[in-house]
């Protein structure tokens, strides 16, 4: 479908264990969808998604990456990141489930509604993992269905 | 006519093409152009920070001169809390109403016990709302501009409470009408104002048609001859003005003013424009769902902080703190009738009369694909540039720079870092205009000559 003529392609590089600069690619996301004229209520569920996803990689991953594809037809994030992986993705996206430290709890991170919330938000979500090696995640949000709305 | 009014002016007489404006607009509103300033209607905000920062004075508030009050048969002022926190610790409210009265207005009317009242009304709002939190006052007219114009998807959560000075206005108008047998058009309602975005509020209120107000004269004007007006007068009783005073309207000049007399779980008082972004951000994100009210003012420490204030906010800020203290420890309570309160807030006294609508900023492109097309020139222009955002082309950022030229308001080559490129064009500008003169001189010598 969408030609890369049409096509909006960019790499963000995340950091791990910077919790002062997490949600800085959530923003930068955010701000470029409000140009490129994105509806708002895509707009707030995409940045709620990046956002989770940004701060998964903060607390367990080594780094990622994450790729922004926006075309007519979807919005489309994709992080990649180098880590410990998740054994089980099933037990991974239960609400309430986390293997987050005492310390990443006590500053309000780590409930266990990560994952559940980004695939909440998002219109297609994907995980895949090895574990030791990392996770891939994609978020998918449509633009055409909205529109008809 | 543009769609926006807006508060601020740029004198370019007096504009020497600095670039601090520039830099500090929170909403990057301003470019410089040609040695000038100008700003971006659509993205500006009205916050005043590029007033303060202006070597030259050369942004201009617009308020309401003097000469206003004519128009009217009856004049009331209506000062901000933030007027009170002007003077000297001695002198009282009370007081500076007196010399208010002096000045050429019918009436002037003290607003902290209005504010009082609204305070209660945001508590039973907030107490009866069973939506998304957090809630966010509406008393800063620039936070309620930023949320249209930045954070439209936050817009459901204003409160929508009335301010206490559009109330007043909106009751003294109609009290006072009956009482003098006058129309109420014929009742001048002003405001005394710390800053110029509430000026924006009176002629262009961003939920309803028109404000009750009239209009604003700025602190920083009234504030001389106010002085002068108020040392001839006799002191009066110190405990008396004491007793008059509302401890939970005081409050309403400086941040955190609101939410320390309410009876709120949590709540934040935060201020100043930058800090706004962050929690605003965080909001959007989903962080802070268990806050119930925030309480937020673009100016640093709150109204205090106002470019059209005169004493230094930190003094006018702790003044107000040490009046409540004072209160407190004298156990002074004038507070209004949280019962009344309650039977006006049934009766929608509080409630804004229209609805807060946002006002986003308008995308690239109207089709989403051409937007994405401009989007990507955006970024094929962005990567190649120095990204120190130096600000020497005139835009604040290196990203804006690269917005405006594909928006056609600048060129690649106004970049300096384009220089070597920039240089052969101006080396071939200036042979050209070499070869002219001396073409000129040429034909000037000739005929002397003969």
């Amino acid at each position: 479908m969408g030609s890369s003529e049409n096509e909006f392609l960019k790499r963000y590089e995340i950091e791990s264990h910077d919790f002062s600069r997490a949600g800085n690619v959530s923003t930068q996301i955010k701000e470029l969808l409000q140009e490129i004229g994105i509806d708002s209520s895509i707009i707030r569920r995409a940045a709620i998604a990046t956002y989770e996803a940004e701060m998964n990689v903060v607390m367990y991953a080594d780094k990622a990456e994450l790729f922004l594809t926006v075309n007519p037809e979807r919005i489309h994030i994709r992080i990649e990141d180098k880590g410990q992986g998740i054994k089980d993705i099933d037990l991974a996206m239960q609400e309430g489930f986390s293997t987050a430290t005492h310390e990443m709890r006590e500053m309000g991170f780590g409930a266990g509604m990560g994952l559940p919330n980004i695939k909440r938000n998002a219109d297609k979500f994907n995980i895949s993992s090895i574990p030791g090696k990392g996770t891939s995640v994609d978020i998918i949000f449509c633009l055409n269905e909205t529109k008809q709305k | 006519m543009s769609q926006y009014y807006h508060s601020i002016r740029i004198d370019t007489e007096k504009c020497s093409g600095g670039m601090k404006c520039m830099r500090i607009c929170p909403t990057q509103a301003i470019r410089v152009r040609g040695g000038k300033a100008t700003i971006i209607e659509n993205k500006c905000i009205d916050c005043g920070e590029c007033i303060k920062v202006c070597n030259n004075k050369a942004i201009i508030p617009l308020t309401d001169p003097f000469g206003e009050l004519g128009k009217f048969k009856h004049t009331v002022a209506i000062p901000s809390p933030a007027l009170y926190a002007q003077f000297g610790r001695e002198i009282l409210p009370d007081r500076i109403i007196a010399g208010l009265k002096t000045l050429g207005f019918d009436d002037a009317i003290d607003l902290a016990p209005k504010c009082g009242e609204v305070s209660f009304a945001i508590q039973e709002y907030v107490r009866e709302y069973k939506g998304p939190k957090p809630l966010i006052s509406i008393t800063c007219p620039t936070v309620v501009r930023l949320i249209q114009v930045k954070y439209p998807d936050l817009i459901d959560l204003i409160i929508p409470i009335d301010t206490p000075r559009e109330i007043a206005a909106r009751e003294i108008k109609k009290k006072r009408s009956k009482e003098l047998g006058l129309k109420p058009k014929d009742i001048g309602t002003f405001y005394l104002t710390p800053c110029p975005a509430k000026m924006i509020s009176i002629r262009q209120p961003a939920e309803k048609g028109k404000s009750n107000l009239d209009g604003a004269i700025s602190i920083a004007d009234i504030y001389g001859p106010l002085l002068t007006a108020m040392e001839g007068m006799e002191k009066g009783n110190y405990r008396q003005a004491l007793e008059n005073i509302c401890i939970l309207g005081i409050g309403w000049a400086m941040v955190g003013g609101i939410s320390r007399t309410l009876r709120l779980k949590n709540s934040l008082a935060v201020s100043g424009l930058s800090e706004i972004l962050d929690v605003f951000d965080d909001i959007e994100r989903g962080k802070l769902r268990n806050i119930d009210f925030i309480e937020a003012y673009s100016c640093p420490q709150g109204c205090v902080g106002g470019s059209l204030t005169v004493e230094n906010l930190y003094i006018s800020y702790n003044k107000i703190v040490q009046l409540i203290e004072t209160l407190q420890y004298e156990k002074i309570k004038a507070c209004p009738d949280i019962r009344e309160v309650r039977k006006l807030y049934k009766q929608n006294y509080f409630h804004i009369e229209g609805k807060f609508e946002p006002r986003p900023l308008i995308p690239l492109d109207k089709d989403l694909t051409k937007a994405i097309k401009k989007r990507k020139k955006k970024e094929a222009v962005y990567e190649p540039l120095p990204k120190i955002d130096c600000g020497a082309c005139g835009s604040p950022t290196c990203l804006t720079f690269a917005e405006d030229v594909v928006t056609g308001e600048a060129h690649v080559s106004d970049c300096i870092f384009n220089f070597p490129n920039r240089f052969s064009t101006l080396a071939q500008e200036m042979l050209d205009l070499l070869e002219k003169f001396a073409f000129i001189d040429h034909t000037h010598n000739n005929p002397k000559k003969e």
